[in-house]
């Protein structure tokens, strides 16, 4: 069954069944504007209408610590490889957000492969849910084009009142619809419905931005020297909130931590921030990109020019999550402008 | 659980360790028989208990007992090595990133020009091309080399062995002389072209060395005649994964510790200047 529809007074025992493939993991309202991915037991914890999580789904596939190796020195100075795993279902993942893993798995399958990440992936069903509605003022996933589903998923739901449309898309997604017995057919005028809502969204959202996405990766290389690099720099604090909430800024460091009975300890992988000036410093003190300036505009193309050549994809899913917590209220869409005004790529 | 690992090193006891300068020793440890790289290639030495860091293979690939790299004492990793002795433990984990592109230099005379520890890497591929195995598919080798002072100077001990060679010129300068010091001075851009005063055609030039003198030699190079294409550098870079993924060496759409570190001149024009 490629396409399924569930009631969604079935929503609660779905829920319940899901457990059976691992912990449940669903955004939860952690207040009226912020809401975070958790565990739920209870499928009413669930916030159906939600926007962009404090942190993204990133945290499940790149813990912000996690443990690479071990070692003890009472058996000598090897590192045993490890990997921490554990069976989860993501459940309501807007269509950013599986765009973000989507980044996510092309950079960790790309030779050399991240074992670490491949291994913790496999263990990770993700069922996505449709934005019916623009979330907010910072979003450009009009501009980025992830406001409809692109793949990514073993099943997504888009809501349509009373009952979910399920698009089956992998054959994991497809055991989970055989094994619950509330999921129907999906028949012409649901098919209608959700056509209906697709064209409805299509008029909201819009390009943020008036510019061509598909010129971005030009603009971003013709507007190396531009004076916003220097204007967003004088402004940024070199916080790394932008990359800590990036659903695709995956860059980390390596360390050896020991534990305090000094006789155990472990590679770690941790989060790290090309915005943090020693990021990239090398041993002698030279720092190839020691100004905020230089970093603020690395971060930027790292989103619409560097990943276009070399994966092939945006690495912007148009969450809009760095300028919401951006303290010194850097907005994505505003450098964009003011970027694509002046290298002449703003359309008039 | 366990795993495959992707960060893990092997296990080596250090053979021996070459004292080079105040601050440079080169150390010595048993080849790893699945270790297969090319000249340029680099690894990741790792100090039980301290972490790890990126240093280029100072020696050939044609020499198959043995690997080693010249580290100079400069941060934390560094210090660590600096501290052991033979017989004590280190970890490799590599070889990473793309050599010398051996194919465009096959014919080619080779003008390496290094400063500092950055004759490591270039001592990799010199000794390569000076290989019995290897000599004929390349031309002529010039080598200027230069360092702060005499004492600065690294292979030292290696130099006779070059110098004796007639296939081989060897030419040899610091910043700052001293009293042991009867050779020549001056900074390694300026001497290239007093020393270097061939016609460049079917040269190519090598060159490694602090990122301030890279750019100087590239531009002596360039006023030379050298094409764009027709120097190599080797770029120093924070590696830390090896891998293409931690971001650290990331120059536009490029890892250095993948798509480099050995990159053309040619190519460099194409990339932000953040090396």
């Amino acid at each position: 069954m490629e396409y399924a529809v569930l009631p969604k007074s079935a929503l609660g025992s779905f829920v319940d069944a899901l457990r059976q493939y691992g912990k449940v993991i669903a955004p939860v309202a952690k207040s009226e504007r912020h809401f975070a991915f958790e565990e739920v037991t209870d499928a009413r914890d669930i916030a159906l209408k939600y926007i962009p999580t404090i942190l993204p789904p990133k945290k499940y596939f790149m813990p912000q610590y996690e443990t690479l190796a071990e070692y003890d020195i009472r058996e000598g100075q090897k590192l045993y490889p490890v990997v921490e795993v554990e069976h989860i279902v993501l459940f309501g993942v807007h269509t950013c957000d599986l765009a973000g893993i989507q980044c996510l798995d092309v950079v960790f399958s790309d030779r050399p492969k991240d074992l670490n990440y491949l291994v913790r992936r496999g263990y990770v069903t993700i069922i996505g849910l449709e934005c019916n509605e623009y979330c907010d003022q910072y979003a450009s996933c009009g501009l980025m084009g992830t406001f409809l589903p692109q793949g990514g998923y073993d099943l997504f739901f888009t809501d349509l009142g009373d009952y979910f449309f399920v698009h089956v898309g992998t054959q994991r997604g497809e055991d989970i619809v055989a094994n619950f017995s509330l999921f129907q057919r999906a028949e012409s005028r649901h098919f209608w419905d959700l056509q209906l809502l697709r064209a409805k969204k299509a008029e909201i959202f819009r390009p943020e931005v008036p510019v061509d996405r598909f010129l971005l990766p030009r603009m971003f290389q013709e507007g190396f020297e531009a004076k916003v690099w220097e204007d967003v720099g004088n402004r940024c604090l070199s916080c790394a909130n932008c990359t800590n909430v990036c659903p695709t800024c995956y860059c980390f460091d390596v360390k050896d931590v020991m534990n305090l009975d000094l006789r155990t300890g472990k590679r770690i992988r941790v989060w790290d921030s090309c915005q943090n000036e020693p990021f990239a410093k090398i041993a002698s003190g030279e720092s190839f990109r020691a100004e905020r300036s230089d970093r603020k505009r690395h971060r930027f193309n790292r989103k619409f020019s560097y990943p276009v050549k070399r994966y092939n994809r945006f690495f912007c899913t148009g969450c809009g999550r760095c300028s919401r917590v951006c303290m010194a209220k850097i907005d994505l869409k505003e450098t964009i402008a003011q970027l694509a005004r002046e290298t002449g790529y703003l359309k008039v | 659980m366990r795993c495959e690992g992707t960060y893990t090193p092997c296990l080596l006891p250090i053979e021996e360790i070459i004292e080079e300068t105040r601050d440079i020793k080169t150390f010595r440890i048993r080849r790893p028989e699945d270790f297969v790289y090319l000249p340029g290639q680099f690894a990741e030495i790792f100090v039980p208990g301290v972490g790890e860091a990126p240093f280029s293979i100072s020696s050939s690939p044609t020499n198959p007992t043995f690997l080693e790299f010249s580290i100079k004492r400069i941060g934390s990793v560094t210090q660590a090595l600096h501290r052991l002795n033979p017989g004590d433990t280190i970890g490799l984990r590599g070889p990473y990133g793309k050599g010398f592109p051996l194919e465009e230099l096959l014919g080619k005379n080779l003008l390496f020009v290094g400063g500092g520890i950055g004759l490591a890497p270039l001592r990799s591929l010199i000794n390569y091309v000076l290989s019995p195995e290897h000599r004929e598919s390349f031309g002529e080798v010039f080598v200027l080399y230069g360092a702060r002072t005499p004492g600065d100077l690294v292979f030292r001990w290696e130099f006779p062995s070059w110098e004796k060679r007639k296939d081989l010129t060897l030419c040899l300068t610091v910043d700052e002389g001293d009293t042991s010091w009867s050779g020549r001075v001056g900074l390694v851009p300026n001497v290239l072209q007093e020393v270097f005063t061939r016609s460049c055609a079917n040269w190519v030039g090598i060159v490694c060395g602090p990122p301030i003198m890279i750019k100087f030699t590239i531009k002596a190079l360039r006023e030379m005649g050298f094409e764009a294409r027709r120097i190599i550098t080797t770029l120093e870079m924070k590696m830390k994964c090896g891998l293409g993924k931690c971001g650290r060496c990331n120059i536009g759409p490029y890892y250095v510790c993948q798509d480099g570190p050995v990159f053309s001149y040619e190519m460099l024009v194409t990339m932000p200047e953040e090396y």
